[in-house]
Protein backbone atom coordinates (compact mmCIF):
# COMPACT_ATOMS: atom_id res chain seq x y z
CA UNK A 1 0.00 0.00 0.00
CA UNK A 2 1.27 3.25 -0.59
CA UNK A 3 0.96 6.26 1.28
CA UNK A 4 -1.51 9.45 0.50
CA UNK A 5 -0.31 11.75 -1.99
CA UNK A 6 -2.47 14.91 -2.18
CA UNK A 7 0.32 16.88 -4.94
CA UNK A 8 -2.85 16.90 -7.87
CA UNK A 9 -5.61 18.77 -5.63
CA UNK A 10 -3.91 22.13 -5.76
CA UNK A 11 -4.11 22.62 -9.99
CA UNK A 12 -7.74 20.74 -9.53
CA UNK A 13 -8.92 23.54 -6.93
CA UNK A 14 -10.43 25.38 -10.02
CA UNK A 15 -12.60 22.33 -11.28
CA UNK A 16 -13.33 21.88 -7.52
CA UNK A 17 -14.88 25.39 -6.88
CA UNK A 18 -17.23 24.96 -9.85
CA UNK A 19 -18.49 22.04 -8.78
CA UNK A 20 -19.14 23.39 -5.58
CA UNK A 21 -20.42 26.39 -6.82
CA UNK A 22 -22.92 24.11 -8.80
CA UNK A 23 -23.73 22.07 -4.95
CA UNK A 24 -24.33 25.33 -3.42
CA UNK A 25 -26.32 27.08 -6.78
CA UNK A 26 -28.77 24.12 -6.39
CA UNK A 27 -29.12 24.19 -2.42
CA UNK A 28 -30.07 27.26 -2.44
CA UNK A 29 -32.31 27.56 -5.44
CA UNK A 30 -34.33 23.95 -4.06
CA UNK A 31 -34.46 25.63 -0.58
CA UNK A 32 -36.30 28.80 -2.17
CA UNK A 33 -38.20 26.97 -4.42
CA UNK A 34 -38.56 24.26 -1.42
CA UNK A 35 -39.68 25.94 1.13
CA UNK A 36 -42.27 28.66 -0.89
CA UNK A 37 -43.74 24.93 -1.83
CA UNK A 38 -44.07 23.79 1.43
CA UNK A 39 -45.66 26.84 2.75
CA UNK A 40 -48.23 26.45 0.61
CA UNK A 41 -48.85 22.89 1.07
CA UNK A 42 -48.98 23.52 5.06
CA UNK A 43 -51.34 25.91 4.42
CA UNK A 44 -53.31 24.13 2.06
CA UNK A 45 -52.98 21.12 4.54
CA UNK A 46 -54.51 23.28 7.52
CA UNK A 47 -57.22 24.83 5.31
CA UNK A 48 -60.93 23.71 6.27
CA UNK A 49 -61.58 22.41 3.05
CA UNK A 50 -61.09 18.64 3.03
CA UNK A 51 -60.45 17.99 -0.87
CA UNK A 52 -57.34 20.53 -0.27
CA UNK A 53 -56.24 19.65 2.92
CA UNK A 54 -56.59 15.95 1.61
CA UNK A 55 -54.70 16.98 -1.53
CA UNK A 56 -52.07 18.43 0.93
CA UNK A 57 -51.63 15.54 3.32
CA UNK A 58 -51.59 12.91 0.29
CA UNK A 59 -48.86 14.84 -0.93
CA UNK A 60 -46.68 15.30 1.95
CA UNK A 61 -46.85 11.74 2.90
CA UNK A 62 -46.00 10.37 -0.93
CA UNK A 63 -43.16 12.08 -1.00
CA UNK A 64 -42.04 10.77 2.64
CA UNK A 65 -42.43 7.60 1.72
CA UNK A 66 -40.04 7.33 -1.34
CA UNK A 67 -36.30 7.61 -1.38
CA UNK A 68 -35.21 10.78 -3.00
CA UNK A 69 -32.52 8.86 -5.47
CA UNK A 70 -35.08 7.83 -7.08
CA UNK A 71 -37.33 11.02 -7.46
CA UNK A 72 -34.04 12.61 -8.83
CA UNK A 73 -33.61 9.79 -12.04
CA UNK A 74 -37.69 9.44 -12.40
CA UNK A 75 -37.51 13.35 -12.98
CA UNK A 76 -34.70 12.87 -15.25
CA UNK A 77 -36.78 11.37 -17.64
CA UNK A 78 -40.32 13.03 -16.52
CA UNK A 79 -39.83 16.77 -15.93
CA UNK A 80 -39.22 16.82 -20.10
CA UNK A 81 -41.69 14.85 -21.02
CA UNK A 82 -44.19 17.09 -18.71
CA UNK A 83 -43.07 20.81 -20.27
CA UNK A 84 -43.32 18.90 -23.61
CA UNK A 85 -47.25 18.06 -22.81
CA UNK A 86 -47.22 21.97 -21.69
CA UNK A 87 -45.74 23.90 -24.19
CA UNK A 88 -46.41 21.50 -26.94
CA UNK A 89 -43.17 21.61 -28.28
CA UNK A 90 -39.63 19.95 -27.56
CA UNK A 91 -37.80 21.70 -24.80
CA UNK A 92 -34.46 20.68 -23.65
CA UNK A 93 -34.27 20.76 -20.11
CA UNK A 94 -30.58 19.98 -18.67
CA UNK A 95 -29.65 17.65 -15.46
CA UNK A 96 -29.84 20.79 -13.47
CA UNK A 97 -33.24 22.28 -13.67
CA UNK A 98 -34.51 18.29 -13.45
CA UNK A 99 -32.80 17.83 -10.21
CA UNK A 100 -33.86 21.36 -8.77
CA UNK A 101 -37.37 20.49 -9.48
CA UNK A 102 -36.94 17.22 -8.07
CA UNK A 103 -35.29 18.07 -4.88
CA UNK A 104 -37.88 21.06 -4.61
CA UNK A 105 -40.44 18.93 -4.63
CA UNK A 106 -39.13 16.26 -2.42
CA UNK A 107 -37.89 18.67 0.16
CA UNK A 108 -41.12 20.95 0.12
CA UNK A 109 -42.88 17.62 1.79
CA UNK A 110 -40.74 17.88 4.63
CA UNK A 111 -40.90 21.63 4.68
CA UNK A 112 -44.24 21.48 4.82
CA UNK A 113 -44.54 19.97 8.06
CA UNK A 114 -42.29 21.92 9.65
CA UNK A 115 -44.25 25.14 8.43
CA UNK A 116 -47.38 23.77 9.54
CA UNK A 117 -46.15 23.18 13.04
CA UNK A 118 -44.79 26.70 13.22
CA UNK A 119 -48.05 27.76 12.39
CA UNK A 120 -49.80 25.72 14.25
CA UNK A 121 -47.51 27.19 17.31
CA UNK A 122 -48.60 30.76 17.31
CA UNK A 123 -51.45 31.62 19.11
CA UNK A 124 -55.00 31.44 17.79
CA UNK A 125 -55.52 34.99 19.35
CA UNK A 126 -53.07 36.26 16.83
CA UNK A 127 -54.85 34.83 13.99
CA UNK A 128 -58.25 36.71 15.45
CA UNK A 129 -56.64 39.38 16.52
CA UNK A 130 -55.43 40.22 12.80
CA UNK A 131 -59.05 39.50 11.67
CA UNK A 132 -60.61 41.93 14.09
CA UNK A 133 -58.64 44.42 12.38
CA UNK A 134 -60.06 43.99 9.25
CA UNK A 135 -57.43 41.92 7.53
CA UNK A 136 -58.25 39.19 4.90
CA UNK A 137 -56.98 35.78 5.72
CA UNK A 138 -54.45 36.66 3.15
CA UNK A 139 -53.23 39.74 5.03
CA UNK A 140 -53.13 37.95 8.58
CA UNK A 141 -51.15 34.90 7.30
CA UNK A 142 -48.77 36.96 5.29
CA UNK A 143 -47.93 39.78 7.76
CA UNK A 144 -48.92 38.01 10.95
CA UNK A 145 -48.51 34.57 11.27
CA UNK A 146 -46.06 33.42 8.85
CA UNK A 147 -43.35 35.63 9.89
CA UNK A 148 -43.92 34.64 13.60
CA UNK A 149 -43.79 30.98 12.31
CA UNK A 150 -40.78 31.26 10.32
CA UNK A 151 -38.90 32.90 13.36
CA UNK A 152 -39.77 29.85 15.61
CA UNK A 153 -38.85 27.40 12.86
CA UNK A 154 -35.79 28.97 11.65
CA UNK A 155 -33.64 26.50 13.02
CA UNK A 156 -35.78 23.60 12.04
CA UNK A 157 -35.67 24.93 8.15
CA UNK A 158 -31.84 25.37 8.70
CA UNK A 159 -31.34 21.78 10.27
CA UNK A 160 -32.99 20.44 6.96
CA UNK A 161 -31.34 22.55 4.42
CA UNK A 162 -27.80 21.35 6.14
CA UNK A 163 -29.77 17.52 5.20
CA UNK A 164 -30.54 18.59 1.91
CA UNK A 165 -26.69 20.04 1.18
CA UNK A 166 -25.43 16.53 1.63
CA UNK A 167 -28.23 15.16 -0.41
CA UNK A 168 -27.34 17.44 -3.53
CA UNK A 169 -24.43 14.88 -4.21
CA UNK A 170 -27.16 12.30 -5.03
CA UNK A 171 -27.28 14.01 -8.58
CA UNK A 172 -24.08 12.27 -9.22
CA UNK A 173 -27.08 8.98 -10.48
CA UNK A 174 -27.95 11.75 -13.94
CA UNK A 175 -24.41 12.65 -14.32
CA UNK A 176 -24.57 16.20 -13.01
CA UNK A 177 -21.04 17.55 -12.12
CA UNK A 178 -21.65 18.89 -8.37
CA UNK A 179 -18.76 19.16 -5.96
CA UNK A 180 -18.85 15.39 -5.45
CA UNK A 181 -18.83 14.11 -8.52
CA UNK A 182 -16.51 16.20 -9.84
CA UNK A 183 -13.94 15.61 -7.27
CA UNK A 184 -14.48 11.96 -7.92
CA UNK A 185 -14.25 12.16 -11.30
CA UNK A 186 -10.90 14.70 -11.19
CA UNK A 187 -9.41 12.35 -9.25
CA UNK A 188 -10.18 9.18 -11.02
CA UNK A 189 -8.48 10.71 -13.91
CA UNK A 190 -4.49 12.15 -11.66
CA UNK A 191 -4.84 8.52 -10.37
CA UNK A 192 -5.74 9.84 -6.59
CA UNK A 193 -8.95 8.56 -5.88
CA UNK A 194 -8.86 8.08 -2.39
CA UNK A 195 -7.34 11.48 -1.49
CA UNK A 196 -9.49 13.26 -3.65
CA UNK A 197 -12.78 11.40 -1.74
CA UNK A 198 -10.84 11.97 1.52
CA UNK A 199 -10.92 16.05 0.85
CA UNK A 200 -14.42 15.79 -0.19
CA UNK A 201 -15.27 14.34 3.39
CA UNK A 202 -13.89 16.55 4.74
CA UNK A 203 -15.38 19.51 2.85
CA UNK A 204 -18.65 18.06 3.18
CA UNK A 205 -18.02 17.48 6.96
CA UNK A 206 -16.56 20.91 7.71
CA UNK A 207 -19.67 23.11 6.52
CA UNK A 208 -22.30 20.65 7.60
CA UNK A 209 -20.80 20.17 11.06
CA UNK A 210 -20.16 24.48 11.09
CA UNK A 211 -23.74 25.20 9.87
CA UNK A 212 -25.04 23.03 12.43
CA UNK A 213 -23.39 24.46 15.09
CA UNK A 214 -23.92 28.08 14.06
CA UNK A 215 -27.80 26.78 13.88
CA UNK A 216 -28.13 25.50 17.56
CA UNK A 217 -26.02 28.37 18.87
CA UNK A 218 -29.14 30.34 16.91
CA UNK A 219 -31.79 28.14 18.37
CA UNK A 220 -30.27 29.15 21.80
CA UNK A 221 -30.28 32.56 21.36
CA UNK A 222 -33.50 32.20 20.08
CA UNK A 223 -34.61 30.43 23.02
CA UNK A 224 -33.99 33.25 25.05
CA UNK B 1 -75.63 51.02 16.34
CA UNK B 2 -75.92 46.45 17.55
CA UNK B 3 -79.19 44.96 17.60
CA UNK B 4 -79.10 41.03 18.59
CA UNK B 5 -82.45 39.83 17.25
CA UNK B 6 -83.35 35.96 18.96
CA UNK B 7 -79.68 34.89 18.10
CA UNK B 8 -79.19 31.31 18.58
CA UNK B 9 -76.21 29.57 18.95
CA UNK B 10 -74.51 25.81 19.40
CA UNK B 11 -70.94 25.08 20.09
CA UNK B 12 -72.63 20.68 19.48
CA UNK B 13 -74.66 20.50 22.12
CA UNK B 14 -73.92 22.93 23.81
CA UNK B 15 -76.86 25.71 23.93
CA UNK B 16 -73.96 28.87 24.36
CA UNK B 17 -76.70 31.26 23.19
CA UNK B 18 -80.60 30.93 24.10
CA UNK B 19 -82.58 33.63 21.98
CA UNK B 20 -80.85 36.57 22.82
CA UNK B 21 -82.11 39.96 22.09
CA UNK B 22 -80.35 43.15 22.82
CA UNK B 23 -79.66 46.55 21.41
CA UNK B 24 -76.85 49.02 22.14
CA UNK B 25 -77.79 52.52 20.98
CA UNK B 26 -75.25 54.72 19.49
CA UNK B 27 -73.08 56.34 22.33
CA UNK B 28 -74.08 54.07 24.87
CA UNK B 29 -71.63 52.18 26.92
CA UNK B 30 -73.40 48.42 27.72
CA UNK B 31 -71.44 46.18 30.43
CA UNK B 32 -72.01 42.66 30.02
CA UNK B 33 -71.39 40.47 33.38
CA UNK B 34 -72.07 36.71 34.46
CA UNK B 35 -70.52 33.58 35.99
CA UNK B 36 -68.01 31.90 33.99
CA UNK B 37 -68.56 29.88 31.05
CA UNK B 38 -72.00 31.74 30.72
CA UNK B 39 -71.48 32.70 27.33
CA UNK B 40 -70.09 36.45 27.72
CA UNK B 41 -67.13 36.20 25.11
CA UNK B 42 -69.18 34.00 22.89
CA UNK B 43 -71.92 36.93 22.56
CA UNK B 44 -69.47 39.91 22.27
CA UNK B 45 -67.26 37.66 19.85
CA UNK B 46 -70.73 37.24 17.32
CA UNK B 47 -70.77 41.46 16.84
CA UNK B 48 -67.40 41.16 14.69
CA UNK B 49 -68.44 37.70 13.71
CA UNK B 50 -64.77 36.15 15.15
CA UNK B 51 -68.06 33.34 15.98
CA UNK B 52 -70.80 32.78 13.83
CA UNK B 53 -74.28 32.24 14.92
CA UNK B 54 -76.68 28.90 13.88
CA UNK B 55 -80.56 31.38 13.62
CA UNK B 56 -81.24 34.94 14.32
CA UNK B 57 -79.59 38.36 13.27
CA UNK B 58 -77.36 40.81 14.71
CA UNK B 59 -77.34 44.13 13.26
CA UNK B 60 -74.46 46.78 13.24
CA UNK B 61 -74.48 49.73 12.31
CA UNK B 62 -77.49 48.96 9.47
CA UNK B 63 -75.87 45.67 8.38
CA UNK B 64 -77.17 42.03 9.28
CA UNK B 65 -73.75 40.70 10.21
CA UNK B 66 -74.99 37.05 9.66
CA UNK B 67 -75.72 37.51 6.26
CA UNK B 68 -72.91 35.86 3.84
CA UNK B 69 -73.57 38.85 1.71
CA UNK B 70 -72.15 41.34 4.26
CA UNK B 71 -68.17 42.22 3.81
CA UNK B 72 -66.87 40.96 7.05
CA UNK B 73 -63.39 42.45 6.55
CA UNK B 74 -64.87 45.67 5.70
CA UNK B 75 -67.56 45.93 8.82
CA UNK B 76 -64.35 44.31 11.44
CA UNK B 77 -62.55 47.57 10.08
CA UNK B 78 -65.39 49.72 11.86
CA UNK B 79 -65.70 47.29 14.80
CA UNK B 80 -62.67 47.64 17.75
CA UNK B 81 -62.18 44.54 19.67
CA UNK B 82 -59.71 44.76 22.98
CA UNK B 83 -59.16 41.06 23.89
CA UNK B 84 -58.43 39.89 27.17
CA UNK B 85 -55.07 38.80 26.52
CA UNK B 86 -54.26 41.87 24.41
CA UNK B 87 -52.92 39.95 21.25
CA UNK B 88 -50.54 42.47 20.20
CA UNK B 89 -48.31 41.28 17.61
CA UNK B 90 -45.11 40.41 18.96
CA UNK B 91 -42.86 40.57 15.92
CA UNK B 92 -44.23 43.99 16.03
CA UNK B 93 -42.85 47.39 17.30
CA UNK B 94 -45.52 49.15 19.44
CA UNK B 95 -46.37 52.03 16.01
CA UNK B 96 -46.36 49.70 13.67
CA UNK B 97 -48.55 47.51 15.84
CA UNK B 98 -51.29 50.29 15.60
CA UNK B 99 -50.65 51.66 11.74
CA UNK B 100 -50.31 48.13 10.22
CA UNK B 101 -54.37 47.48 9.72
CA UNK B 102 -54.82 51.48 8.70
CA UNK B 103 -52.11 50.84 6.29
CA UNK B 104 -52.94 47.51 4.89
CA UNK B 105 -56.54 47.58 5.34
CA UNK B 106 -57.89 51.28 5.32
CA UNK B 107 -54.48 52.30 2.52
CA UNK B 108 -53.80 55.00 4.55
CA UNK B 109 -50.96 56.92 3.44
CA UNK B 110 -47.65 56.55 6.08
CA UNK B 111 -47.48 59.92 7.26
CA UNK B 112 -51.47 59.86 7.83
CA UNK B 113 -50.99 56.38 9.80
CA UNK B 114 -48.05 57.46 11.97
CA UNK B 115 -49.68 60.82 12.90
CA UNK B 116 -52.89 59.45 14.14
CA UNK B 117 -50.75 56.10 16.30
CA UNK B 118 -48.90 58.76 17.66
CA UNK B 119 -51.78 60.97 18.45
CA UNK B 120 -53.50 57.59 20.08
CA UNK B 121 -50.26 56.47 22.40
CA UNK B 122 -50.19 60.23 23.05
CA UNK B 123 -54.54 59.53 24.49
CA UNK B 124 -53.78 56.59 26.14
CA UNK B 125 -50.54 57.88 28.16
CA UNK B 126 -47.74 55.48 26.06
CA UNK B 127 -46.22 58.12 23.18
CA UNK B 128 -42.86 57.50 24.99
CA UNK B 129 -43.14 53.72 24.21
CA UNK B 130 -43.52 53.85 19.65
CA UNK B 131 -40.35 52.11 19.73
CA UNK B 132 -40.60 49.30 21.95
CA UNK B 133 -41.71 45.75 21.47
CA UNK B 134 -44.95 44.17 23.15
CA UNK B 135 -42.72 41.99 25.35
CA UNK B 136 -41.39 44.99 26.54
CA UNK B 137 -44.31 46.58 27.98
CA UNK B 138 -46.36 45.67 31.60
CA UNK B 139 -49.98 44.21 30.75
CA UNK B 140 -51.72 47.65 31.65
CA UNK B 141 -49.32 49.09 29.00
CA UNK B 142 -49.83 46.19 26.47
CA UNK B 143 -53.36 46.45 27.02
CA UNK B 144 -53.14 50.25 26.79
CA UNK B 145 -51.95 49.76 23.15
CA UNK B 146 -54.13 47.78 21.90
CA UNK B 147 -57.12 49.88 22.82
CA UNK B 148 -55.07 52.51 20.90
CA UNK B 149 -54.38 49.69 18.06
CA UNK B 150 -58.31 49.32 18.10
CA UNK B 151 -58.98 53.24 17.66
CA UNK B 152 -56.92 53.27 14.93
CA UNK B 153 -59.11 52.15 12.76
CA UNK B 154 -61.68 54.65 13.62
CA UNK B 155 -64.17 52.34 14.42
CA UNK B 156 -67.77 53.50 15.27
CA UNK B 157 -68.01 50.56 17.98
CA UNK B 158 -65.76 49.67 20.64
CA UNK B 159 -66.15 45.97 21.89
CA UNK B 160 -63.90 44.63 25.40
CA UNK B 161 -64.03 41.52 26.45
CA UNK B 162 -62.64 41.54 29.68
CA UNK B 163 -59.69 43.95 29.28
CA UNK B 164 -58.32 43.82 33.28
CA UNK B 165 -59.19 40.54 34.23
CA UNK B 166 -55.15 39.43 32.86
CA UNK B 167 -53.82 42.66 34.50
CA UNK B 168 -52.19 42.64 38.37
CA UNK B 169 -54.66 44.87 40.20
CA UNK B 170 -52.06 47.79 40.12
CA UNK B 171 -52.62 48.28 36.72
CA UNK B 172 -56.60 47.37 36.52
CA UNK B 173 -57.34 51.22 37.26
CA UNK B 174 -54.80 52.50 33.99
CA UNK B 175 -57.07 50.43 31.78
CA UNK B 176 -60.57 51.67 32.63
CA UNK B 177 -59.15 55.25 33.23
CA UNK B 178 -58.50 55.01 29.69
CA UNK B 179 -62.01 53.20 28.29
CA UNK B 180 -64.07 55.53 31.01
CA UNK B 181 -62.54 58.48 28.89
CA UNK B 182 -63.21 56.82 25.99
CA UNK B 183 -66.58 56.50 26.98
CA UNK B 184 -67.14 60.11 28.12
CA UNK B 185 -65.62 61.33 23.70
CA UNK B 186 -68.78 59.55 23.07
CA UNK B 187 -68.20 56.00 21.51
CA UNK B 188 -70.66 53.25 21.34
CA UNK B 189 -68.95 50.28 23.80
CA UNK B 190 -69.74 47.21 24.44
CA UNK B 191 -67.85 45.73 27.64
CA UNK B 192 -67.58 42.50 29.44
CA UNK B 193 -66.11 42.71 32.75
CA UNK B 194 -66.70 42.10 36.33
CA UNK B 195 -65.09 45.67 37.26
CA UNK B 196 -68.36 46.94 39.09
CA UNK B 197 -66.95 49.88 39.74
CA UNK B 198 -66.47 50.73 36.30
CA UNK B 199 -69.86 49.55 35.79
CA UNK B 200 -71.25 51.90 38.09
CA UNK B 201 -69.59 54.97 37.02
CA UNK B 202 -69.70 54.31 33.42
CA UNK B 203 -72.24 52.26 32.20
CA UNK B 204 -75.78 52.97 30.74
CA UNK B 205 -77.07 49.63 31.46
CA UNK B 206 -75.85 46.19 33.24
CA UNK B 207 -76.94 42.99 31.04
CA UNK B 208 -76.34 39.74 33.28
CA UNK B 209 -76.09 36.77 31.51
CA UNK B 210 -76.92 33.03 33.06
CA UNK B 211 -76.15 29.96 30.27
CA UNK B 212 -76.60 31.68 27.18
CA UNK B 213 -79.73 34.01 28.25
CA UNK B 214 -80.09 37.18 29.37
CA UNK B 215 -81.79 37.17 32.17
CA UNK B 216 -81.66 40.47 33.65
CA UNK B 217 -80.99 44.09 32.52
CA UNK B 218 -81.08 47.36 33.94
CA UNK B 219 -79.33 50.42 34.82
CA UNK B 220 -76.62 49.93 36.72
CA UNK B 221 -77.66 51.13 40.42
CA UNK B 222 -80.61 49.49 40.42
CA UNK B 223 -78.92 46.19 38.93
CA UNK B 224 -76.62 46.51 41.93
CA UNK B 225 -78.93 47.69 44.73
CA UNK B 226 -81.61 45.74 43.44
CA UNK B 227 -81.57 42.54 41.53
CA UNK B 228 -84.33 40.82 40.55
CA UNK B 229 -82.93 37.21 39.90
CA UNK B 230 -81.84 34.99 42.34
CA UNK B 231 -78.85 34.05 40.03
CA UNK B 232 -77.73 37.60 40.05
CA UNK B 233 -78.32 38.08 43.34
CA UNK B 234 -76.13 35.04 44.08
CA UNK B 235 -73.49 36.65 41.29
CA UNK B 236 -73.23 39.50 42.95
CA UNK B 237 -72.47 38.00 46.34
CA UNK B 238 -69.65 36.52 45.25
CA UNK B 239 -68.49 38.92 43.75
CA UNK B 240 -68.29 41.18 46.58
CA UNK B 241 -66.77 38.10 48.85
CA UNK B 242 -64.86 36.11 46.46
CA UNK B 243 -63.11 33.84 49.05
CA UNK B 244 -66.70 32.42 49.88
N1 LIG C 1 -64.80 26.97 20.42
C1 LIG C 1 -65.55 26.34 21.34
N2 LIG C 1 -65.93 25.06 21.17
C2 LIG C 1 -66.72 24.44 22.06
N3 LIG C 1 -67.16 25.01 23.19
C3 LIG C 1 -66.82 26.29 23.44
C4 LIG C 1 -66.00 27.02 22.52
N4 LIG C 1 -65.82 28.26 23.03
C5 LIG C 1 -66.49 28.30 24.18
N5 LIG C 1 -67.10 27.12 24.44
C6 LIG C 1 -67.96 26.82 25.59
O1 LIG C 1 -69.06 27.69 25.54
C7 LIG C 1 -69.42 28.14 26.84
C8 LIG C 1 -69.40 29.64 26.89
O2 LIG C 1 -68.09 30.09 26.71
P1 LIG C 1 -67.66 31.61 26.80
O3 LIG C 1 -66.21 31.68 26.58
O4 LIG C 1 -68.54 32.42 25.91
O5 LIG C 1 -68.02 31.95 28.31
P2 LIG C 1 -67.65 33.23 29.17
O6 LIG C 1 -68.92 33.68 29.77
O7 LIG C 1 -66.90 34.20 28.35
O8 LIG C 1 -66.74 32.62 30.31
P3 LIG C 1 -65.47 33.27 31.06
O9 LIG C 1 -66.01 34.17 32.13
O10 LIG C 1 -64.79 32.09 31.65
O11 LIG C 1 -64.66 33.99 30.05
C9 LIG C 1 -68.42 27.48 27.80
O12 LIG C 1 -69.04 26.37 28.37
C10 LIG C 1 -67.27 27.09 26.93
O13 LIG C 1 -66.65 25.93 27.42
MG1 LIG D 1 -64.90 34.93 28.42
Amino acid sequence: MMGFDFSQIGPALPGLWDGMALTLKLLLMAVGGGVALGTVLALLRLSSNPLLSGIAKFYVNYFRSIPLLLVITWFYFVVPLVLRWITGEFVAVGAFTSCLVAFMMFEAAYYAEIVRAGIQSISKGQLNAAYALGMTYGQAMRLIILPQAFRKMMPLLLQQSIILFQDTSLVYAVGLMDFLNTARSKGDIVGQPHEFLILAGVVYFVISFGASFSVKRLQKRLAV
Amino acid sequence: MIRFMNVHKWFKDLHVLNDVSLTVAAGEVVVVCGPSGSGKSTLIRTVNQLESINSGEIWVDGKNVADPKTDLNALRAKVGFVFQHFNLYPHLSVLDNITLSPLMVKKMERAAADKLALQLLERVGLAHKKDAFPAQLSGGQQQRVAIARGLAMQPQVMLFDEPTSALDPEMIGEVLHVMKDLAESGMTMMVVTHEMGFAREVADRVVFVDHGQIIEEAQPEEFFMNPQHDRAKQFLRQLLTPMQ
